[in-house]
């Protein structure tokens, strides 16, 4: 075990991932001499080669179409796109491309990439350095959603996406990669998909949440626990595949819901969460579902901070469900 | 252009080279009335550029890559593709390799590295630089393919394509269909560039226009291109001009955007015409033997056509296979709920 950021936790995946395997490539803008804007692949060159951790032109659909290529030959591609504000010039790529390829062939063609992308508000980016935007790609059948939330899960969570069959969308929350910290196993650490983490355990209401929220979530719920309110914290960590059983089971047990993400909540992923309750545990809700979100609007500058779920907003729909029934 | 120099290759393989020409054109013929008759879906011809479509294949060798656009069946023939496989795709039926998933045209064999092509423009140019460099990186000598005509060039990733082989001096020959038109959109619209061959200077790589009604201007120009890529010298952009002689697809009607004086200058410059009767005048083929080679085709299309037809659809549960390797809860749980609606007699499929 090392103390790690959750930074370091995404280069320890990356360097253990090339070292066990020569069809491991990484590319992206920035990431080889300059080890990323981020620093997420900071050594990889000087350690593997130029052949093996490639800096490309700046052009994010020629970054994912090429390594759609590598990955229909049979290496293990990872691409970096350097804010997921702007992946949209792949998503062609993304969409008609990478996450298709499989189906479309009958199976005679999968085509496994990795792209690992920072998201999310909270570090003075802006509109074009901020967004969330998980739910375009959750929505995309063929390609599973990634986001961890801690430097353990972001080392295996990554691995486990690397050695992975199917295309992955690896999203990392930017705002807490040098905040987060915490012990991370050493070698070759792999979480599987589609195990939701039981952040704290509850028995009044259950709030669930993803990447950056999951540290905010956390304080709101250390505050109410002053209160009396024992909320139970569920971190998704992958939006495809869901734990739809651990968010039904938490429900069950609680009857209430709370659910935070940063993006907007018109058709974000929470109205997915939402439905699903709706579908499997209706009759244990005591209370309507709440979501607390980015609002729906494009993302701010300077008021970003009034934008993006907080520890008092979050609080205050968890006070709000547990009293209302 | 690229000049005249008499036979590319031996009488011989010339012969079987004019008969998958020959083939390409025939099964064209035979699916576009397919369609008219409603047996099947949709099509898309490829008539009048089969000396660029089995030039650069002839030209290839065993573990080349393509990476096709739709219009690319006499590529597929002359990688050695079985008629019957096209076919089965052509159908949707359950001898296609692709289960029925795509539309008509949008082939893909991995036995044969023949990529599953998809409609989106231009988006397989930048697949073929990735499998270059893999292809390199493992140390094969071969080259990768992709295959797109005058619209795409217009594509992003064209450019994409185009710059990082030239950054990567990857091993790849872009074969350019200028067919003249995309859709409707004829080529001197699709860009003021004067010629499509030239947008290679900009990526500091050759590009070459040739005729691309010439087997044998279009057999040199690829393998030149392809030995020079298996050297380390990177890429090549060949633009091979050509005629869309037929509509863009069974759906389109080019008598609304184009001549028939133009489309009958076009004819009389046939690429299979061209090829026949340079045979016929070396004293290589009689105009007989000629006729006989195109029944032999007509029939062997005719055999594998009644083969298809006697394939029914694929099994209907493969509709929830191969979106994932392993599918996630939600996906499981539709494919329970569909099999509870078969058994119920709600789904009959």
């Amino acid at each position: 075990m090392t103390e790690l950021t959750l930074i370091q936790g995404v280069n320890k995946a990356l360097h253990q991932a090339m070292k066990n395997d020569p069809d491991v490539l990484c590319l992206g803008e920035d990431i080889g001499v300059n080890g990323g804007v981020f620093r997420a692949t900071d050594g990889l060159q000087k350690e593997f080669g130029e052949q093996r951790v490639l800096d490309t032109p700046l052009n994010e659909s020629g970054i994912v179409g090429m390594a759609v290529g590598m990955a229909l030959y049979g290496l293990k591609p990872v691409a970096e796109i350097q804010f997921l504000d702007f992946i949209y010039p792949a998503f062609d790529q993304i969409v008609s491309e990478l996450a298709k390829l499989r189906y479309r062939s009958g199976g005679q063609f999968p085509a496994h990439v990795v792209i690992r992308t920072p998201y999310g508000g909270g570090i003075r980016g802006g509109l074009y350095h901020s967004q969330s935007t998980e739910q375009l790609f959750a929505s995309t059948p063929g390609l599973k959603v990634v986001i961890p939330s801690t430097p353990a899960d972001a080392k295996g969570l990554l691995l486990t996406a690397i050695f992975d069959e199917d295309p992955v969308l690896f999203m990392e929350p930017k705002r807490i990669y040098r905040t987060a910290t915490g012990e991370v196993p050493d070698g070759d650490h792999r979480v599987p998909f589609g195990k939701a983490r039981i952040v704290r355990e509850g028995t009044d209401v259950s709030v669930f949440a993803y990447g950056a929220m999951v540290p905010t979530a956390f304080q709101a719920c250390q505050v109410l626990e002053k209160t009396g309110i024992h909320a139970e914290l569920i971190d998704l960590r992958t939006l495809v595949p869901l734990d739809i059983d651990a968010v039904v089971r938490s429900v069950e047990k609680t009857g209430r819901a709370v659910i935070v993400h940063e993006a907007p909540k018109f058709c974000g992923f929470g109205a997915e969460l939402a439905a699903i309750l709706a579908e499997k545990a209706l009759y244990s809700l005591k209370a309507p579902i709440a979501r607390v979100t980015g609002y729906d609007t494009p993302f701010p500058y300077t008021l970003e901070n009034l934008y993006l779920p907080s520890v008092d907003r979050i609080g205050r729909a968890i006070q709000r469900t547990v009293a209302a029934g | 252009m690229v000049e005249m120099q008499g036979p590319s290759l031996p009488d011989p393989e010339l012969l079987k080279v004019l008969r998958t020409m020959a083939l390409g054109r025939a099964v064209d013929e035979r699916c576009m009335n397919l369609q008219r008759q409603g047996r099947l879906g949709f099509y898309v011809p490829l008539e009048g550029q089969e000396a660029a479509q089995v030039g650069c294949g002839w030209a290839l060798e065993k573990g080349d890559w393509v990476c096709p656009a739709y219009r690319e069946l006499a590529v597929a023939l002359t990688r050695g593709v079985p008629l019957s496989l096209i076919l089965n795709q052509l159908y949707g039926n359950v001898g296609d390799l692709s289960k029925g998933r795509q539309m008509p045209n949008h082939y893909g064999f991995r036995d044969y590295r023949f990529v599953s092509a998809s409609s989106p423009i231009g988006t397989q140019i930048i697949h073929a630089v990735g499998l270059a460099y893999a292809s390199r990186y493992k140390g094969e000598k071969v080259v990768a393919v992709p295959f797109f005509g005058d619209g795409a060039t217009s594509s992003t990733d064209f450019h994409s394509g185009m710059n990082f082989a030239g950054v990567y001096k990857a091993p790849v020959v872009f074969f350019c269909q200028n067919n003249q038109w995309a859709i409707s959109l004829p080529r001197e619209k699709q860009t003021l560039s004067a010629t499509l061959a030239v947008k290679a200077n900009a990526y500091g790589f050759p590009g070459v226009q040739i005729d691309g009604n010439d087997f044998h201007a279009v057999y040199r120009a690829v393998r030149e291109a392809r030995a020079r890529a298996l050297r380390g010298e990177g890429p090549t952009l060949i633009e091979a001009v050509t005629y869309r002689m037929g509509p863009h697809s069974t759906s389109d009607d080019p008598r609304r955007y184009r001549t028939p004086a133009e489309l009958a200058a076009w004819k009389a410059r046939d690429p299979i015409e061209r090829l026949k009767a340079e045979l016929v005048s070396r004293g290589v083929l009689s105009e007989a033997e000629f006729e006989a080679m195109q029944e032999e085709v007509r029939a062997e299309i005719q055999s594998a056509i009644l083969e298809a037809e006697k394939l029914g659809p694929p099994e209907a549960s493969t509709i929830f296979e191969d979106v994932f390797q392993n599918p996630p809860p939600n996906l499981e749980e539709e494919r329970r709920e569909f099999e509870e609606f078969v058994k119920e007699g709600v789904v009959r499929p």
